[in-house]
């Protein structure tokens, strides 16, 4: 049914995205994509992947800014690395305006997910979706997007510590955290409350369940220019100071 | 929006046969049109051939079209649904009078189905209409404007076209049809260029610093894209080539589906024979609400591209 769940579920599974320290080094979008290829969801395809213009479907994408410096703040010019994916929102567009029930957001634990199988590749909840979270799959000819790692999460093949999104394992500077975000004890939701983790684009109203914890302000030193050097000869100790008046000569 | 042709025609042509439709079940509603069954036959068949090569074109821009079946079980929520459904449901009224008119037994369940039919015509387009316009992603869709320009592209396309067809009967349209028509054209225009200046105010929210979480006002460039050539996304939702011509496509569409129209209704009431002038009108409607439809899809912009600034 691609009516939203009646009673949402206290359980909202999420991602907690610290834009403070992620790097932009793109193994999260790389796991997604290794992981989300062979896992039961099937191949994400790939059309002309070794060619002159290879195209493909990936359900994480790292985008790199230049925020420009900030006089008013205080605040230098920095670059931020940016991850895009499913945010798993309290209120889907993506999942109400689907036409076939393929799309639907579970009431236990609140992940968005797609079956493929009902899918009919009409692509409106890729246009419904203001993230840019859902790819049409030219290849199969339907939608694909994030499933949280469905697969892993529950799976009790892997081992417990690996019972996480791959993007969440893989990221070197844990700057992606996995939790229960509906419950606000969570170690991700004291995370949001801490650091003052922010929705995306709230005024569309999709409330996004994944939250995004803002750059650090920089401290103050950091944007003053370079102390000048200088040397006073008089505080060295004896040695120091004659090697000095040598080396001055 | 990437303008996708099938949609285009889908939306043009279903439209027009719609609002045929809708006008005849109108006209029996209150009184038989004086025509023999053959030709009230042939309209009706008409009006749903339109309909079916639209519906049918619909489903080629589907990547499963043989599943498309399912598209009618979710109208609880989805304006899609609910098209769907409306558009299988409207073959019935109209297949039901056209076996009344052809039985001659136009008493008053005809009138009843007629007054049906042409409520779920209207109902049909807009639905049609809601799908577009109930996307917050697409400020430019996301416009009360949109649904009435639906609804008048419909009724306006399908009644010239009845004209024209009963034109060749020998039927002269009554004043008061004229003036209908007229003032539809005029409200068509009205609308749509009251649209075109909403769509410079409608771009810049929200800004792209809500887009990234980061405090309003911060000034955002990208410096690198998250892949090197396009992918689904830019294509899809970053097309960008209507909106330098954008001026003169507007003004070509205005002339074609709405002044040019009006000015041939204003001719046709003056000769003998005004079905080649009736039909020239429905040309140029024709490919007016195609242009239009095709700079509804074109020059839209959708909020994802906030990441790509």
């Amino acid at each position: 049914m691609t009516a939203l769940p009646r009673q949402p579920g206290k359980r909202q599974l999420g991602l907690v995205i610290d834009l403070d320290t992620c790097v932009g080094c793109h193994a999260c979008a790389v796991a997604c994509k290794q992981w989300n290829s062979t896992g039961s969801g099937g191949p994400l395809s790939d059309i002309d992947p070794y060619g002159k213009a290879p195209d493909g479907v990936w359900l994480n994408r790292v985008h790199s800014y230049e925020v420009a410096a900030d006089s008013a703040r205080g605040q230098p010019a920095t670059t931020l690395h940016f991850p895009r994916s499913c945010l798993h929102c309290a209120e889907p567009a993506c999942v109400t305006v689907c036409p076939t029930g393929a799309s639907y957001k579970r009431a236990e634990d609140g992940i968005v997910l797609v079956d493929e199988s009902k899918c009919i590749g009409c692509k409106l909840c890729s246009w419904a979706c203001p993230y840019g979270a859902r790819e049409y799959d030219e290849v199969a000819g339907v939608i694909k997007k994030c499933t949280l790692c469905v697969d892993r999460i529950y799976n009790e093949q892997l081992d417990e510590t690996e019972r996480v999104p791959a993007c969440v394992q893989a990221c070197p500077t844990r700057a992606r955290h996995f939790g229960d975000l509906g419950d606000p004890d969570s170690a991700v939701s004291r995370l949001v409350a801490e650091r003052s983790g922010r929705d995306l684009m709230p005024e569309l109203g999709y409330r996004p369940t994944n939250k995004y914890l803002p750059p650090r302000p920089r401290r103050a030193a950091g944007s003053a220019p370079p102390a000048a050097e200088t040397l006073d000869p008089q505080a060295l100790p004896p040695l120091l100071r004659w090697l000095d008046r040598v080396l001055s000569r | 929006m990437k303008p996708a042709f099938s949609v285009i025609f889908f939306t043009t042509l279903s439209g027009a046969g719609y609002g045929m439709l809708f006008w005849l079940g109108l006209h029996y509603a209150w009184s038989p049109l004086p025509l023999s069954r053959e030709f009230a036959a042939i309209l009706f068949a008409l009006a749903l051939l339109l309909i079916s090569i639209g519906l049918l074109s619909s489903l080629l821009h589907l990547g499963k079209p043989a599943r498309a079946w399912r598209a009618l079980s979710q109208w609880q929520s989805s304006w899609l649904s609910r098209e769907g459904l409306l558009a299988m449901t409207s073959y019935a009224p109209a297949l039901g009078l056209m076996a009344l008119i052809w039985l001659g037994a136009l008493s008053l369940p005809a009138q009843a189905l007629g007054a049906l039919l042409a409520l779920i015509a209207l109902a049909t387009v807009s639905a049609t209409a809601m799908i577009y316009a109930s996307l917050r992603t697409i400020p430019a869709w996301h416009d009360w404007r949109v649904l009435p320009v639906y609804l008048l592209y419909a009724v306006l396309s399908g009644g010239l076209l009845l004209m024209t067809l009963l034109s060749l009967t020998g039927w002269r349209p009554a004043s008061a049809v004229l003036y209908v028509a007229a003032a539809g054209l005029i409200a068509l225009t009205a609308l749509k260029l009251s649209y075109w200046q909403a769509l410079v105010t409608l771009e810049h929210t929200p800004e792209p610093a809500s887009a990234l979480g980061l405090a309003p006002g911060s000034v955002v460039h990208a410096f690198e894209r998250p892949h090197t050539e396009r992918s689904f996304i830019t294509r899809e939702m970053g097309f960008v080539l209507a909106r330098k011509h954008a001026r003169v496509l507007r003004l070509l569409a205005i002339v074609l589906s709405a002044l040019l129209p009006l000015l041939a209704l204003l001719i046709s009431h003056r000769l003998a024979a005004p079905a080649g002038v009736l039909a020239s009108a429905v040309l140029a409607m024709g490919l007016g609400a195609v242009l239009e439809r095709w700079l509804f899809f074109a020059e839209a912009r959708h909020v994802v591209m906030r990441y790509y600034p």
